[in-house]
């Protein structure tokens, strides 16, 4: 089964072309990263499916139905880049707002994960150092029990130790939970231990899709750091030199 | 590392029970993220609602004490009845106070400050990302948000809109009432500020708020642009739109009702129209031989069509009469009541609509 699928996707701002001619079958149960130089289209196809973003050509369905679909939205937890939360909001009040939004809402696990994560449900949100908003943002993504859950960019801002907890907390989710993830970032080293399926994007456009092991292979380079950095030198000269 | 397993997901939940989130549910939501609107709108419409009360209340002992003294033409009833008069125009709400323009303000800055940064808010800080990608689907959060608010909104200023009713009652029974209208001032109107124009003007005030916010997608710009369009949209109705609501009476009594709204007054010779508003001054001078007041002054109405009447003038007036000042509110109130349901409607279309 396939948690997103897409069809000659394609998205145009105006003149310019986000991203044209995606095909795409991401597998469920995997992490799968999302990888490309800033400005290649990772956020719009992120935006894409989770149907923040309408498509100006060919389809995209996640978890079976079209994305942006109320039954597609109910098994998809986004954390957006930069996390974004009520910031005048206290901790307490972001639980109850995500519970009232949500047909499932794990409160006891919720209450748990920030008791251990020593984030005070009184604290505004926006008094929250940059790593516990992010812990934050994403318990309440986890607790919704998501079938899917998609981050985007979701260690750019991190200092290295949020980034490992982050990451840590996320992958106990796929581990135990059995939740597909579907990650962008632009950190390759971070998504080394991580991704078992990597989508790589550049220009607006699917450059490699496929299972890591498999493209390691058939490709002949030793890690995904390198088959990455391969591709985007080929595909982006300007921007690696 | 503090990775904490999750309990299994329950297969039961699955897609075929997909039922939609309640709309209960943004009730507690919708207060949590506005409470520091409504308490603002709460304590302005409360500082003023005191004022009113403490002010209304000596209007009304001193109108009650007016209209209780017998005979009324005795010196100490015509004091009694200077003192209300004094008290009802002087004060800062009366004829000749600022009060009533202020009062216009109340649902602009309704408007601006409750109803613009309601998604601009959300688009300027990025937190649509966050509220329109839960299972509540976003064109319901935007609904239910918007009639709550509209709701709770319009009750707080009907009560408002009906105390301001109960402060003018003296003034009113007092005959200064022209359909609600300080001297016909489209500015100085306190016809929209009853209880039913003073919650369908906030009704709209609030609605071209949020869809400013959703238009210019950041919260200062949005408030400018709210209070610009209420201000235009009350100009335009009190100066153009009111009058035209019902078909105007048109007498040729040379003394129409002292409470009626004068929407414009003309001339005929011999069942021919002749001018329109006043007489020229070269007629005057050749038929009304003293012109009963100084130049640049009105006089009262109908001392020139005394005078000009026997030479085949007739003097016709349309006016409205301060018995339709129900009808009047009903109208207002109804129009504004669409219009703000066509633009909650355009509002949630774009919400809907809308590529990040």
């Amino acid at each position: 089964m396939n948690v997103v699928e897409a069809s000659g996707l394609g998205k145009r701002y105006s003149r310019t072309w986000a991203l044209r001619e995606c095909t795409l079958e991401i597998p469920a149960g995997q992490v799968a990263a999302l990888v490309g130089p800033n400005g290649a289209g990772k956020t719009t196809l992120l935006n894409l499916a989770v149907g923040l973003t309408v498509p100006s050509a060919g389809a995209i369905t996640v978890l079976g139905g079209r994305a942006g679909s109320p039954a597609a939205l109910d098994g998809i937890a986004f954390v957006a880049q930069d996390t974004p939360l009520y910031k005048s909001l206290s901790v307490a009040d972001m639980l109850y707002v995500t519970r009232s939004l949500n047909r499932r809402f794990d409160q006891p696990y919720a209450r748990a994960r920030l008791d251990e994560l020593g984030i005070p449900l009184k604290r505004k949100a926006g008094k929250l150092s940059g790593g516990q908003q992010a812990q934050l943002a994403l318990t309440l993504a986890l607790a919704r029990r998501p079938r899917l859950l998609v981050l985007d960019e979701p260690v750019a801002a991190l200092d290295p130790v949020a980034r490992h907890d982050f990451m840590a907390t996320v992958l106990a989710a796929a581990a135990a939970d059995g939740v597909s993830v579907l990650l962008s970032s632009h950190v390759l080293t971070e998504l080394e231990r991580v991704a078992g399926f990597l989508v790589l994007i550049s220009r607006g456009e699917v450059q490699l899709a496929g299972q890591v092991g498999d493209l390691l292979a058939a490709h002949g380079q030793p890690s995904l750091e390198e088959l990455a950095m391969a591709y985007l030198r080929q595909t982006t000269p300007e921007v690696t030199r | 590392m503090t990775a904490r397993a999750m309990p299994a997901r329950p297969d039961s939940e699955g897609d075929a029970s997909l039922r939609p989130v309640p709309w209960r549910r943004m009730a507690g939501l919708t207060w949590r993220q506005h409470r520091i609107a409504l308490v603002g709108v709460a304590v302005l419409l409360g500082a003023l609602a005191v004022y009113l009360w403490t002010a209304g209340t000596s209007l009304h002992h001193a109108w009650a004490a007016t209209i209780a003294c017998h005979p009324a033409t005795s010196p100490a009833c015509q004091s009694l009845a200077d003192a209300f008069n004094a008290s009802a125009t002087s004060h800062v709400m009366g004829d000749k106070g600022p009060g009533g323009v202020l009062l216009q303000v109340v649902p602009a800055l309704i408007g601006a400050f409750a109803g613009a940064p309601v998604l601009a808010r959300e688009l300027e800080t990025g937190t649509f990302r966050y509220a329109w990608t839960q299972g509540f689907a976003r064109w319901r959060w935007a609904l239910a948000k918007l009639v709550l608010l509209a709701v709770v909104l319009a009750a707080a200023t009907a009560a408002f809109g009906a105390l301001v009713s109960w402060y003018y009652q003296p003034d009113f029974a007092a005959g200064n009432q022209a359909l609600g209208l300080h001297q016909n001032s489209p500015l100085a109107t306190l016809f929209s500020l009853r209880e039913i124009t003073l919650p369908a003007w906030t009704l709209a005030a609030l609605t071209i708020g949020a869809l400013a916010g959703m238009l210019l997608r950041r919260v200062v710009p949005a408030i400018a642009a709210t209070l610009a369009a209420y201000a235009a949209l009350a100009i335009a109705t009190a100066g153009l739109l009111r009058e035209h609501y019902l078909t105007p009476l048109v007498t040729s009594n040379p003394t129409p009702p002292g409470t009626a709204w004068i929407i414009s007054q003309w001339w005929t010779k011999d069942g021919r129209f002749a001018f329109g508003g006043n007489p020229p001054i070269d007629l005057l001078n050749q038929f009304c031989s003293a012109p009963p007041t100084g130049q640049g002054q009105n006089p009262p109405f109908g001392t020139f069509a005394q005078c000009l009447a026997p030479h085949g003038y007739t003097q016709w007036t349309s006016y409205q009469p301060a018995t339709r000042l129900w009808p009047f509110q009903w109208i207002e109130g109804g129009w504004l009541l669409a219009l703000s349901a066509l633009l909650i409607a355009a509002t949630i279309w774009l919400v809907h609509r809308r590529a990040a």
